[in-house]
Formats: C-alpha cells, sequence, structure tokens
C-alpha cells in the first residue's frame, strides 16, 4: 500500500502548482474504478486496488460481454474507462470506438482517421497501436502515421491536429502518448529505417509544439546541459553524443522512442527508454552509439535531461531499451528510496534511483542471457555501468559475415514492449517474458531514405537446455535482483500485467489464454481461451458495483511474425525441423475485446 | 544509367511482354545450365542448384541472408509467412520470374495489405535473384528451413557485379 501516499501527495503538488487539465487526469486515475491510463498510473505500476475478483474466487469469472474491433491485426494496449465511457482502439486503421457502458456498450461515436496506406509496409512488424489517452476531456490518439489527434471525450470530435514525423523517410508511430500537466509527450517509430529519434511535447489545449529533444546528436538537440545532466553522478560534458559517433552517422543514429512513458509529479521528471542505433551491422557505426538504449529522466516543463544511463553501449544484438520504467518507493539497504525499475531487451532487470539515475542493481531476469557476464558496479571503476560483453557471442568482434551462433536472448529481447505490474502488496514485479535465442550475421548495408537499413540475418530458436518453450512469466525482486518463480509457457508471453489487490496477477498468451495466477505463488487459478492470440495488456474497471477484467485479442505484432510458423533451431540438425510449436496450429488473426466478471 | 536504373527497365519491360510466356513448373526449376557461379533454366530464368551433398549455390546462401534482413520481418522466417504477410516461399514457385520482380520493385496494394515498393532499395535489388532462387528452393523444399550448411564459393563475377551494384 505504499503507492497511495506517493500519488496523493502528487496530486497535492499538483494542486498547488498549477491550475492544470491535468488535475482532471489525476483524479480519474486515483480512481480505481476507472482505467484511465493505458499504464494504470503515472508510475506505470499496473496495479488496481480492486479485489472483488480475488485468488479465491477468480476460478468462478466468466465472460460477461464481448466486443469486435472489425480489423483483423495485431492488437496492443487496452480500453481505457472513464465514467460511463469504455474507449477502444484498433491496429491500422486505427479506429476508435467510445463505447457506452449505461447503455450495454452502444456505440456513441466512431472515428476512423483517413492514413495513405503507403505507411503501413514502413510499419516494421506489424501495423499495431498500443492504445488512446485521455486527459481533459480529450482523447488523445497517434496514429501509425504520426499524427497526433484531440478527439473530443463526449463527441468524437477533432479539436486540434499535429504531425510529428514524416512516413516517407520511415517515421511510424505505435507507441500510446503521454498527457502530463499542460502538455501531451509523443514518441517515435522507425530505428530500422534510419530515423533520428525523438520525444516531443505538445500543448494539451492547442496541439503546439512546444519542445523537441533528440536521443541521438547535438547537445542542442538532445536538449542536455553538459555541466547538469548527467550519467551516473558525473556531468556528461559537451558533446557527449556526437563524441560516440563516427562522421555523420549520427544523423541516421535511431534511438527512437516508441515504448512506455512514466512520469513523477513531485520531481516534475518524466521517464523513457531509447531504441536500437538503427543498423544492425554495428561494424558501420564504431563507438558507443549515444545515446541510443538508454534511459532518460526529463523535466516535463523543459525536456532538459537530469540524467541518462545507457544500459547497452554500441548495441550489437537489437536490444532496444525501450521497455516501460516502473516508479516505486521502497526500503533498500534500510533507507527509504525512490525507485525506477526497468526490465530490458537486454535480459538485465534494473533498478536505479529515479531522483539521481544512481545504478543500484543490474540483474539477469532469465538465467540464460549468455552475451554478458553482468554489469561493473564499481563506481570507482573506469567500466562502471559497461555489460561485460562476451567475445564469443560479440557480432562486433566475430565481424561482418561472420554468423555469430547460441546468443541469448534473440533481438526480441528477453522482454519486448509488453509491460509488466507491480504490486504494493508483495512489492514483486510480475513480468512477461520471452525464452528465445538467436544466430546472428551481420553484413553491409546501404542507407535509402524510407527504406529498411537493417544489415544482419537472425535466426530465432527456444532457448536450448530449457523447457523447450519460448516463454515464462515470472516474479521479480527488485531490491535482490531475484527470479521469485518462473512459470514456463509454450510462447513468448506478449501481453502486458495486471496485478489486483485481490492477490492475482493476469496476462495474456499467445494461445489466446487469459490467465490468473496467485501473486504469491504463480499457481494458476484460472484460464479462458479468447479468439485470437492476445498481445493487448490486462485492464480491470468497476460499474455498478460489479469488478470486470477486459483484454484485446487479435495475434500479430513481432510475435505473430516470428512465431506464425514456427521456430527451427539450425544448430539442432535436420531431425528437429518442425520440432517446435507453431502458433498457426493454436490460432488464427482476429480482433476482439473480451470482459469478465464473476457470475452474479 | 545506373545499374539500379537499368535493372528496373529491365524488369518493367519483361514484366509487360511476360504475361503470355507461361512456364510450367518444371521449366522453371530444371537447370539448364551454369554460368559464372549462378544458375538458369532454359528460359534463362534465374533458378537454385543444391548438390547431392546439400551444397547450395552461392544465390541460394546468399538469398537466405537478404531474405532473413530485408523481408522476414513482415513474412516470417524461411519463407513461412506470418500473420502479417503472405508466405512467398509458395510465391516465387506460383507467380512468373518477371511478375515477382515487378512486385518487388513497384509495390502491391490490396486494401489494408500492403508490399512496400523497394526498387530504389539497394539492398534488395541487388540482391533480388538471390532472394528469388532461395524462395524458389524453399518453395520446392530443395532446401530445409534454416541456414544452409554448404555453400559453393562466390564467383568474381558474382563478387564484381555486387560491388557495381552497391556502389
Amino acid at each position: 500500500m505504499r503507492k497511495l501516499p506517493l500519488l496523493t501527495s502528487g496530486i497535492a503538488l499538483c494542486v498547488a502548482t498549477m491550475a492544470s487539465a491535468n488535475d482532471d487526469l489525476m483524479t480519474q486515475m486515483d480512481d480505481a474504478k476507472q482505467w484511465a491510463i493505458q499504464t494504470g498510473d503515472y508510475a506505470n505500476q499496473r496495479y488496481s486496488e480492486l479485489d472483488q475478483i480475488n485468488a479465491d474466487n477468480v476460478g468462478d469469472l466468466q465472460v460477461a460481454w464481448t466486443f469486435s474491433t472489425g480489423v483483423l491485426r495485431g492488437h496492443e494496449g487496452s480500453p481505457l474507462v472513464i465514467g460511463d465511457t469504455m474507449y477502444v482502439h484498433t491496429p491500422f486503421p486505427n479506429i476508435v470506438y467510445a463505447l457506452d457502458l449505461a447503455n450495454e456498450g452502444k456505440i456513441k461515436w466512431k472515428y476512423e482517421p483517413r492514413q495513405d496506406p503507403e505507411v503501413i509496409p514502413v510499419m516494421c512488424c506489424d501495423t499495431v497501436n498500443r492504445g488512446v489517452a485521455y486527459a481533459d476531456g480529450k482523447i488523445f490518439l497517434h496514429q501509425a502515421d504520426t499524427k497526433v489527434v484531440a478527439l473530443n471525450a463526449d463527441t468524437g470530435a477533432v479539436e486540434w491536429e499535429a504531425v510529428n514525423g514524416d512516413p516517407s523517410k520511415g517515421e511510424t508511430n505505435t507507441a500510446t502518448v503521454l498527457p502530463v500537466k499542460d502538455k501531451v509527450i509523443v514518441g517515435i517509430s522507425g530505428g530500422e529505417f534510419g530515423v533520428q529519434g525523438h520525444v516531443t511535447a505538445y500543448d494539451m489545449s492547442t496541439g503546439e509544439q512546444v519542445w523537441r529533444a533528440y536521443s541521438v546528436g547535438p547537445d542542442d538537440q538532445l536538449l542536455f546541459d553538459p555541466e547538469k545532466t548527467t550519467a551516473l553522478g558525473k556531468p556528461v560534458g559537451a558533446d557527449s553524443s556526437l563524441k560516440s559517433w563516427e562522421g555523420d552517422q549520427w544523423k541516421i543514429g535511431g534511438g527512437t522512442t516508441w515504448g512506455w512513458y512514466s512520469a513523477d509529479m513531485e520531481e516534475n521528471l518524466f521517464y523513457y527508454g531509447s531504441g536500437n542505433p538503427s543498423t544492425w551491422n554495428p561494424a558501420q557505426r564504431p563507438g558507443d552509439n549515444k545515446w541510443s538504449m538508454t534511459i532518460f529522466a526529463r523535466d516535463i516543463d523543459t525536456g532538459e535531461a537530469k540524467w541518462v544511463y545507457q544500459m547497452t553501449p554500441h548495441d550489437e544484438w537489437d536490444y532496444d531499451g525501450v521497455n516501460e520504467m516502473i516508479l516505486t518507493d521502497q526500503e533498500i539497504d534500510g533507507e527509504e528510496r525512490k525507485l525506477l525499475t526497468h526490465f530490458d531487451r537486454n535480459g538485465l532487470g534494473y533498478t536505479l534511483d529515479r531522483v539521481s539515475g544512481e545504478l543500484l542493481v543490474a540483474e539477469k531476469f532469465d538465467p540464460v542471457v549468455n552475451w554478458t557476464t553482468g554489469v561493473d558496479m564499481d563506481p570507482e571503476s573506469d567500466t562502471y555501468g559497461r555489460p561485460a560483453v562476451v567475445a564469443q557471442y560479440s557480432t562486433e568482434q566475430n565481424g561482418e559475415d561472420v554468423n555469430s551462433t547460441g546468443i541469448c536472448p534473440a533481438a526480441l529481447g528477453t522482454k519486448d514492449q509488453q509491460p509488466a505490474s507491480y504490486s504494493p502488496k508483495t512489492e514483486m514485479f510480475y513480468v512477461p517474458t520471452n525464452h528465445v535465442c538467436m544466430d546472428y550475421e551481420p553484413f553491409r548495408v546501404a542507407y535509402t531514405a524510407g527504406q529498411p537499413y537493417v544489415g544482419a540475418t537472425l535466426a530465432m530458436y527456444p532457448a536450448p537446455d530449457s523447457h523447450g518453450g519460448m516463454g515464462n512469466f515470472i516474479a521479480w525482486d527488485n531490491i535482490n535482483g531475484e527470479i521469485k518463480w518462473s512459470i514456463p509457457e509454450k510462447f513468448s508471453v506478449w501481453s502486458g500485467a495486471l496485478a489486483t489487490a485481490g492477490d492475482i496477477v493476469f496476462y495474456g498468451t499467445l494461445e489466446g489464454h487469459l490467465k490468473a495466477v496467485h501473486a504469491e505463488t504463480g499457481e494458476e487459478l484460472y484460464r479462458f481461451k479468447t479468439p485470437s492470440g492476445i498481445i493487448g495488456n490486462v485492464m480491470t474497471y468497476e460499474r455498478d458495483g460489479k469488478q470486470y477484467v477486459g483484454i484485446l485479442s487479435g495475434v500479430g505484432g513481432w510475435a505473430g511474425i516470428g512465431l506464425a510458423a514456427g521456430l527451427t533451431n539450425p544448430n539442432d540438425g535436420l531431425g528437429a525441423v518442425g520440432g517446435y510449436a507453431a502458433l498457426s496450429d493454436y490460432t488464427a488473426l482476429g480482433g476482439q475485446l473480451t470482459v469478465f466478471a464473476l457470475p452474479n | 544509367m545506373t545499374p539500379i536504373r537499368s535493372l528496373i527497365a529491365t524488369a518493367l519491360a519483361a514484366g509487360l511482354a511476360s504475361a503470355a510466356a507461361a512456364q510450367d513448373a518444371g521449366d522453371n526449376i530444371a537447370v539448364a545450365y551454369e554460368e559464372d557461379g549462378r544458375y538458369f533454366t532454359a528460359d534463362d530464368i534465374p533458378t537454385y542448384n543444391v548438390a547431392e551433398d546439400g551444397t547450395v549455390d552461392w544465390l541460394t546462401f546468399s538469398g537466405f541472408r537478404r531474405y532473413h534482413s530485408e523481408c522476414h520481418v513482415c513474412h516470417g522466417p524461411d519463407g513461412e509467412g506470418s500473420t502479417y504477410a503472405p508466405a512467398l516461399k509458395k510465391s516465387a514457385v506460383d507467380m512468373d520470374y518477371y511478375d515477382f520482380y515487378s512486385v518487388v520493385v513497384n509495390g502491391r496494394e490490396n486494401g489494408n495489405s500492403v508490399m512496400p515498393h523497394f526498387g530504389d532499395n539497394r539492398n534488395v535489388m541487388c540482391y533480388l535473384d538471390d532472394i528469388y532462387v532461395y524462395l524458389k528452393a524453399r518453395g520446392m523444399d530443395a532446401v530445409p528451413r534454416g541456414r544452409p550448411s554448404k555453400k559453393e564459393a562466390k564467383s568474381d563475377v558474382i563478387q564484381e557485379d555486387e560491388n557495381d551494384c552497391m556502389g
């Protein structure tokens, strides 16, 4: 229950310092009966105080109602519930439905943007969208073509539009937005197209651009103060990014920002991670490639970076750093601290002090992770904060045109964007993970604007010498850096988790199951097979005294592309081909919301 | 004219002329002759060659690499298809070579299913025959899923053509 004082103080501060549109959202988020933001709250905990559905009765859960979105693509994100209305989004063409919960889900309004289909093929890995946001009576939709639209939450009428990027250069969007104070903060996709990644703040009431901060480039573009912006407690100094690139490569240097965003209103900071440094051939971009693969803490009002931490300098495996930053207040070494916990694609679970950026814990959250022996935790060391790379698995050291085999995790990471949840009751994190390894062969690649800029061949397969499945759902202790329990899954777990005060944790599987497990033990308490594979995030709300749990089904995304036909391990020899599960044997395309409740 | 432009021009011209020249599967697969490490059918269409010991020709191996860089993020591993895009191993066998070429160069749109145009992408255009013969080999089950274990050496002519094309 430590979360509540934090939230309350955040609201108090907010009320005291500004008469902001955002007070409305803070109030809505604080009401556990609603689901007012994709991430559950600004802390990204994805935890609900609702406990009508609990460990004792979740086994009786039934489907209460369903809704077909009309789109057969990967459905990421979740609906929102604000007041009497549920807001449901779809993948491209990014339809938004407002459903009247007081009237059996009748469609109050529907918004369907007109987008050039040419944007579809520049979206690497399916046309997913991770949902709309709400604030100040508006619904914010960030479309595939990077247009940010503010819709009147009551009528669906367009209040303003802003264009955040250029799809002809490979700039697209898959993420939700962060509405905070009087701003809407948005990211960008396109790391595999040589985009120069950035975050941008738009004025919530007008849509005018307020500031833009790049991930790579000169200090004025980064919004860095070389003396004040710190990395691991020290000022970054001038040209910290430029010095880590050769020539002009930074201009197509990636560091895109398509993940989740969290915010600490007391500190006036927001947090997010940057993605891979564009081409997957590391030989073409010598240097640390700062500030790709980095955790950023930036000022909400100015965008200026307070601190940064680069997790994977000079990426050699496509381990984007975009996964969510979960904010908690916990005791560590006898001291109550403001923490940030992050499960990176690179397989390390990080715990940092979110005020100072100090690195406290960096441990593997899947034992098969082998590209590094661990992170140097000695502040006196020259390599403080750097992961030690194992030569055998270094695609840089092995060189171009050499196939490096047996690297764990695969490029999709031990965890991708699918968000974890945190229960203040158990002080555990519940993390959907991938259990997949790869062979990786980089080679020379040419850059053409708006065309893929990859330059590596990958073969992925289930982690060898393990349970044979491609995923785990784990409980993690972020103070000690330990796995508390782990549930093996046949496929990658690509669904966002939800923990509740009812001592249960929900998640979806790629076969299409919604599962509920005990928050303490991981014991499975409930499962129901929905019409299609689940890559959406579980949400909950209460209406007329009844708790509901909602999940979008609709297989797709990276998972649907990589796993539809099943994986093979080229190192196993011919005998094993076809020996692994193919997703297409379990599910097919879909697009449906399923809402569960206890029987009357 | 740059090599790419000439490739495109050739492909377009040939594509128009090809509709009438239907090929049956046998003709479209069987190796008639080899030239500088490349294999062709009797109709001068590129094709794969797999030796009895499983050694594949260079283009098939190169096509495996390029496919898994440029194509698999939509079409899935090994030409098998995905939830997002069709299985290309079938297309390479079923489609006329010049039609296949034309779709890659110009792209194709079918509602919300959109194939991009790769005509100005050297990473694809310089290796289009490689990708084509690899997928044809996959479609005929001449090579299994995964990385071909044995390959012929890259010929000097193939290397020179690659250098010219990639610039």
